[in-house]
């Protein structure tokens, strides 16, 4: 069939290495890019850009980052969702104290912010594995949650207590606030999304990728091999809050446009990026993407698609039984492939590779 | 025999008991230490360093009555978060799932017992009173039992073997299904808990001592003598019964258990059902001081450092952690929280549960964490 590798020879190590080895992948990555670029912006309504594509880009940051920390670090954490507060949060103090500073700047550099946070609560992990490690890690949720309640200076003594977008331009086009287009907002996010997840696959197929994995595949063993656990298990902190931080950053000014943080960062967003994380594949970028996209798209085609087909559910009860296809899902795909949709893929790659043989 | 064979001296107390000894010898340093800095006047009134350190515990010197009173409710929550977490201690050790549901499965229990009540008494015309209700109570337990049931077959047997985060994902994605269940099935509304028709006490006493007036709520007391008999039966079932040696045995290791014929499945089933149970009562305790309803929800999450702090593998370490938690969250919340804007409930009890873990990784009772290569 169309995907082969017959006749692609590699001469050297780069090119056995690369992270397309077929010519197929690059030119299917490329088409994706295209599609993504170029035909999404000006065919889709303006209601899938809004519910689906938006949120499916501001979180699959988030998601990436925390498959850094939980995919190939191994370190279980349940505080992503406080980290994307702290993005949020910074990015909105920074805007409003250097309005002509432009905004993606911002949205960039608050994740430096919420690096900062991320290593602080961090350091546990240096004495705390696992189970006991998620848990810990709650305590950054629970704790920032109630400081962005808590600390009026952090959304400007808005009496609604809650962060409202300021208009910025970027060459004169609106990009937040009500006035932005939301194709605009949409060709935004996913510069984004395709510059950090750049970065994030240059990181792990590098030396400090390499060391995370260590650190994950057993962590005494990767001390004695001469791997600083400390710098290890940090530096994923730090980059894992750093993208959960530009997420969030996304996920306010360029998703929602205004966002009370006691509700918009609560323990459920954690719970979903971790979710999403397994359920899309630990240690798998793509697997991130096929997460994200799964609990995006799931709980809105599940709303909007029932009806279409005739399932006549009421607003109501329909969020009941989401509820429960969306866990009786999650138990089925662990059960059938308990390494997440990624996994499958690889799994009809392979297949199509060798048809039409089995093996 | 030569001595060197004899049994090595017993050390005079437990490690455990080694550990909490030596907690206590800091705090009582640092108590010292904020008492000279006081007396010395390092300190003077109304700086941070004495409305933090010092300032509280003058209120609790001098204002008896409300530190009982505040130590007694914190009394009451621990328990309650001691029973959350012996749910998970149970279901942790016998299977090594961490069961995020349990949280889920208290509402869930204390929402069919309800429920099956008001269906009773409403739509079938049965006399609403004590026999209506432990008819609920039946059938709740019952289906604890089925859910016990259901879940081995369907969540555990498939995953078996699988990695903890797994199977810590499944139990989130059956918290799901149960919200969206139990919505479905009794509604979203807050309910009244059946106190009265169980056979609970209700009211409240005043006691007038420590120059003031302490109030106990019936219900409480009720609360905390049943989760001592509950807990004080679980131990003789595990310590006495043929079933509760095959639950220890699964619990140091399910190879060697099943090699002895035990069958892993059933043990599943009896643990998740006595989780079950647990589950019920906290929820009768809990559904009776506030309504019952999916915004229970959050205490599961404050069960989880309670969890920690004991260790996961603990029983003994869900009571104490719970009682520690408990009280801790109760006076931080009392005395320091208005210095900080009030509302600490929500994550102090993480924090007191990660400032013990950050000396003893593996919980205060928890099994020592041995590593090899």
């Amino acid at each position: 069939m169309f995907y082969r590798e017959t006749g692609q020879f590699k001469t050297n190590y780069a090119a056995d290495m690369a992270i397309f080895p077929i010519r197929q992948d690059r030119i299917g990555i490329a088409i994706i890019l295209a599609i993504a670029f170029l035909v999404v912006p000006f065919v889709t309504s303006e209601f899938t850009l809004k519910t689906i594509m938006l949120p499916f880009l501001a979180l699959s940051v988030a998601v990436i980052g925390l498959n850094i920390l939980t995919g190939y670090t191994g370190l279980i954490s349940l505080g992503s969702a406080g980290f994307m507060g702290v993005g949020a949060y910074a990015c909105y103090k920074l805007t409003t104290y250097f309005p002509d500073v432009n905004i993606l700047i911002w949205i960039f550099v608050s994740g430096f912010f919420s690096a900062a946070v991320g290593v602080f609560f961090g350091l546990p992990s240096l004495r705390i594995k696992g189970l006991y490690l998620a848990v810990a890690t709650l305590a950054a949720q629970f704790f920032l949650q109630w400081a962005f309640v808590r600390i009026p200076w952090l959304f400007n003594y808005n009496p609604s207590g809650a962060i409202e977008v300021p208009l910025r331009t970027l060459f004169g086009v609106p990009i937040t606030g009500p006035t932005a287009e939301l194709e605009v907002k949409y060709l935004i996010c996913l510069c984004f999304v395709v510059v950090m997840t750049w970065l994030a696959s240059n990181l792990v197929h590098g030396r400090i990728g390499r060391s995370w994995m260590a650190v994950r595949d057993m962590d005494i063993a990767a001390e004695l091999m001469g791997i600083k656990l400390l710098n290890a298990k940090l530096m994923a902190f730090a980059v894992s809050s750093f993208y959960c931080g530009v997420s969030g950053a996304m996920f306010v000014f360029l998703y929602l446009g205004g966002a009370e943080a006691g509700t918009e960062f609560a323990i459920r967003l954690s719970f979903l990026i971790l979710f999403a994380v397994i359920i899309g594949g630990t240690g798998s970028m793509i697997g991130s993407f096929f997460g994200t996209a799964f609990i995006v798209a799931l709980p809105t085609i599940l709303k909007f698609g029932a009806p279409a087909i005739g399932i006549a559910i009421t607003g109501a009860t329909a969020e009941k039984i989401v509820l429960m296809i969306i866990g009786a899902l999650t138990i089925y795909l662990l059960i059938v492939e308990p390494h997440g949709l990624a996994r499958l893929w690889q799994i009809a790659k392979q297949k199509l590779r060798v048809w039409p043989f089995p093996y | 025999m030569s001595l060197a064979q004899a049994a090595p001296a017993k050390p005079l107390l437990s490690p455990a008991m080694m550990g909490l000894l030596k907690v206590l010898g800091a705090f009582g340093a640092i108590a010292l230490a904020i008492v000279l800095l006081v007396q010395s006047g390092a300190m003077p009134k109304g700086s941070v360093g004495h409305k933090v350190l010092a300032a509280p515990f003058i209120d609790m010197w001098e204002l008896p009555d409300l530190f009982a009173q505040t130590i007694w409710e914190g009394l009451v929550a621990g328990v309650l978060y001691a029973l959350i977490a012996l749910g998970f201690v149970l279901i942790f050790k016998a299977s090594g799932v961490f069961n995020f549901a349990q949280g889920i499965m208290v509402v869930f229990s204390a929402l069919t017992l309800v429920g099956s009540y008001e269906i009773m008494t409403q739509r079938l015309g049965l006399p609403p009173g004590t026999v209506v209700a432990i008819l609920a109570l039946i059938i709740a337990i019952a289906t604890m039992f089925v859910l016990a049931w259901l879940v081995e077959r369907i969540v555990l047997r498939p995953l078996v073997n699988q990695n903890e985060i797994i199977m810590l994902m499944a139990t989130v994605g059956l918290t799901y299904f149960l919200i969206g269940f139990g919505e479905y099935i009794f509604g979203g509304n807050p309910k009244v808990m059946i106190t009265a028709q169980l056979g609970l006490p209700t009211g409240s006493t005043q006691f007038n001592i420590l120059g003031g007036r302490v109030n106990i709520q019936h219900l409480d007391v009720a609360a905390a003598v049943i989760a001592s008999l509950m807990i004080a039966g679980l131990a003789f079932f595990f310590q006495y019964t043929r079933i509760g040696r095959a639950l220890r045995a699964v619990a140091d290791s399910h190879k060697a258990a099943l090699s002895v014929g035990i069958s892993l499945n059933q043990i599943w089933v009896i643990v998740w059902f006595t989780a079950g149970v647990v589950a019920l009562v906290t929820g009768i305790m809990w559904g009776a001081r506030s309504d019952v309803s999916f915004a229970l929800e959050i205490i599961a999450l404050k069960a989880l450092p309670v969890l920690i702090l004991g260790g996961f593998t603990s029983v003994p370490g869900a009571i104490v952690g719970g009682l520690i938690i408990g009280i801790g969250e109760k006076m931080g919340e009392g005395y320091w929280g208005p210095l900080l804007g009030g509302g600490i409930e929500t994550w102090l009890a993480y924090v007191i549960a990660l400032g013990f873990l950050l000396f003893r990784p593996q919980g205060l009772f928890g099994e020592k964490i041995i590593e090899r290569i």
